[in-house]
């Protein structure tokens, strides 16, 4: 297929290309069209883009900072490593971009009672975080497998007046938290407001969570305009669900020369079955409302994932990434629990940042393409959140105890 | 879908329309509670009245169902029933009855992995007369356009929540039976409003030229009668699927399936 202008999509019924849709219940589909109606309204109007400005500016922290790790570089040994901080946003990570713009939007459709599902618990967090500022009810759906690696987010969760419900259908993590969340919404969608916490999910939230964090790329583009008096060589970010790099891939898709690389949860190995690598190792299927890459087996039952980052541990992913894998625009690539590792322990030593699990995935790739490319290359790397969260399951993966 | 076509499914509402009956429409999940009850199990509820059996093929991932029958799938699926399993037996089933319209109903990615038009082929040879995807609303009909092709009914889903120049489409489309879910929530719970759902079902029937059938939360006899009032027929899933949980072999799962249907075809046949 021939993209002329790739933000175009998605089209009025959510596709991009032959992913995405509405693949849901027929009672999902009247609030799903009211928040299709609302978005589509509210994301044109001077006042609202006036106030999620103003809180990105003022309670986010915005713009964060495009950061030249030299030491970083030089230590690798090829192109200039660039890092988008979102690591420095409160409640450390890309997350709350998304949450603040679709709290708002919860707030002006006049529904005082936001769920959300969440796997590492960052989502939570965020979710929970502002609809405390915004006095929203609060609701959390979380594996219970999750509750148990995760009670530090628990607990910050509980503490910003969030009820966090454990999940316990299925294999209790992320996937099943959706599922449970989804029942939830189509059991009290008169009140309730579902803040969806990445690009997948049926139409219109794949399209309105990249809206959300597309912030990210914009600035960045600039930044790397007034910095380095040019766009980078390539653009690299980790991929879950996917927001993070939806959100930095975005400004860029439309600059050809910018080549764009997502870096999936190889876990233990591509071949060793325990990934969550949906792009780079599933197939085309149905999950969660939309057309994308699954992970699933014969029989078409989705499968269980591995991966050392809970935040990347997701049987599928969003489906403006499988449009952007199968024309070719992107490339997604496997970086195994080991390498993230590797590049975690580069970052904290050479930077003195100490990088999520998740974007330690997204280091470890950019590291990989600053090698292939000559020290003027510029290799911009999305930091999407900070790391103090994991140092618990680092130690333990050390076998330190804290 | 007139009284003339020979579909087994529209002969059947044909049949139940000429004798003034409300069809019994009960749900059970493939596979549960044993892979080898589920032919039994079928034929137990033709004994026990049912007019129409609609099987649910176990979903590691089901969204639209409560806890009884996501319990289900998941027994189901930890005995490795999967598509062709659950065709096995529609085959099987068919051996001994060939009148009794079989509805196959769950969710799209099985059915996409396999392959919809292979699992179309499949499906209609096994004896299969309709199938009902959960996830496959109406604006994503081409997906299911295989179906059709086999000469199987596309059963859709109505609730009270779908606007209405979409539930004039769903009325156009509709063929076999249109399943109205009689309130905005998963699959078990049990919230009805029978004056609400009666009133909605009038509209509906005086639009589509399929019958009408009522399910989500009919768990009863008493429940079923007054959706008879006013329904073509009615779907009776989670009670029943949670009364069978735990059965252990044919001689139970008959004793089970006669003591909870035998009181709502009575009911409805009052």
């Amino acid at each position: 297929m021939k993209i002329d202008n790739y933000h175009a999509w998605p089209d009025v019924q959510g596709r991009f290309g032959r992913y995405g849709g509405s693949f849901v219940a027929e009672t999902l589909m009247a609030p799903l069209a009211e928040l299709t109606e609302a978005y589509t309204r509210l994301r044109n109007d001077p006042e609202f883009v006036a106030e999620l400005d103003r809180d990105l500016a003022h309670y986010v922290g915005r713009p964060s900072p495009l950061y030249y790790a030299e030491r970083l570089s030089r230590d690798v040994g090829g192109a200039r490593i660039v890092l988008k901080r979102e690591d420095l946003n409160h409640t450390g990570a890309h997350k709350i971009n998304n949450t603040v713009g679709q709290a708002l939007l919860a707030r002006h459709m006049g529904k005082p009672r936001v769920i959300a599902e969440t796997g590492a618990g960052q989502h939570g967090v965020a979710t929970a975080t502002v609809a405390a500022r915004l006095g929203l009810k609060c609701v959390v759906y979380m594996g219970a497998t999750d509750i148990e690696r995760q009670k530090i987010n628990v607990y910050r969760m509980k503490l910003l007046g969030a009820e966090v419900v454990p999940v316990t259908s299925g294999s209790k993590t992320l996937k099943d938290a959706l599922n449970e969340a989804l029942r939830d919404w189509v059991t009290n969608v008169a009140d309730t407001f579902y803040i969806i916490g990445t690009v997948a999910g049926p139409h219109p939230y794949p399209m309105m969570v990249r809206d959300f964090n597309a912030i990210v790329g914009r600035e960045a583009r600039a930044q790397m305009q007034e910095q380095f008096g040019r766009l980078p060589d390539v653009v690299t970010a980790c991929v879950g669900g996917g927001s993070n790099a939806m959100g930095i891939f975005h400004a860029f898709l439309n600059d050809r020369d910018v080549r764009l690389v997502g870096a999936e949860a190889a876990g233990e190995g591509l071949a060793s079955g325990h990934h969550a690598a949906s792009l780079a190792a599933g197939r085309p299927g149905v999950l969660h409302g939309n057309r994308t890459y699954v992970l699933c087996d014969d029989d078409g039952q989705i499968t269980e994932t591995h991966s050392i980052s809970a935040g990347l541990d997701y049987p599928g992913v969003g489906p403006e990434h499988a449009f952007l894998k199968d024309t070719g625009r992107a490339e997604y690539l496997g970086i195994s629990d080991d390498e993230a590792m590797e590049a975690f322990h580069r970052l904290c030593r050479t930077e003195g940042i100490l990088p999520a699990l998740e974007s330690s995935h997204a280091v470890a790739q950019a590291i990989k393409l600053a090698r292939e490319l000559p020290e003027d290359g510029l290799v911009l790397c999305n930091l999407s959140g900070r790391g103090d969260k994991d140092v618990h399951t680092i130690a333990a993966r050390e076998g330190i105890e804290l | 879908m007139s009284a003339a076509s020979d579909h087994r499914l529209d002969r059947r509402f044909a049949a139940l329309k000429a004798n003034g009956r409300t069809g019994l429409v009960p749900f059970i999940t493939a596979g549960d509670p044993a892979p080898e009850l589920t032919v039994p199990t079928m034929h137990a509820l033709v004994a026990a009245g049912a007019d129409v059996i609609e099987l649910g093929m176990p979903f590691s991932d089901p969204m639209a169902d409560g806890p009884v029958i996501q319990h289900a799938s998941e027994r189901a699926l930890r005995h490795g029933v999967g598509v062709a399993e659950v065709l096995d037996w529609v085959r099987a089933f068919r051996r001994d009855d060939a009148e009794t319209p079989v509805v196959l109903m769950g969710y799209l990615n099985p059915v996409e992995i396999m392959g919809v038009e292979r699992f179309a082929t499949a499906a209609a040879a096994a004896g299969v007369d309709g199938v009902l995807l959960v996830d496959c609303p109406i604006e994503e009909d081409a997906t299911a356009a295989p179906l059709r092709e086999a000469g199987l009914r596309r059963i859709l889903l109505t609730a009270p929540t779908t606007a209405d120049a979409r539930l004039q489409r769903a009325c156009e489309l509709a063929e076999g039976f249109l399943y109205y879910v009689s309130f905005a929530g998963i699959t078990g719970a049990a919230r009805l409003s029978v004056d609400a759902i009666a009133e909605r079902v009038a509209d509906i029937r005086q639009r589509s030229r399929a019958p009408v059938a009522v399910g989500f939360g009919v768990r009863d006899a008493d429940s079923a009668r007054a959706i008879a009032a006013f329904a073509d027929a009615v779907v009776i899933g989670s009670a029943l699927v949670e009364s069978l949980a735990g059965a252990t072999d044919a001689a139970q799962v008959e004793q089970r399936v006669r003591a909870f249907l035998k009181p709502i075809r009575a009911a409805l046949d009052r």
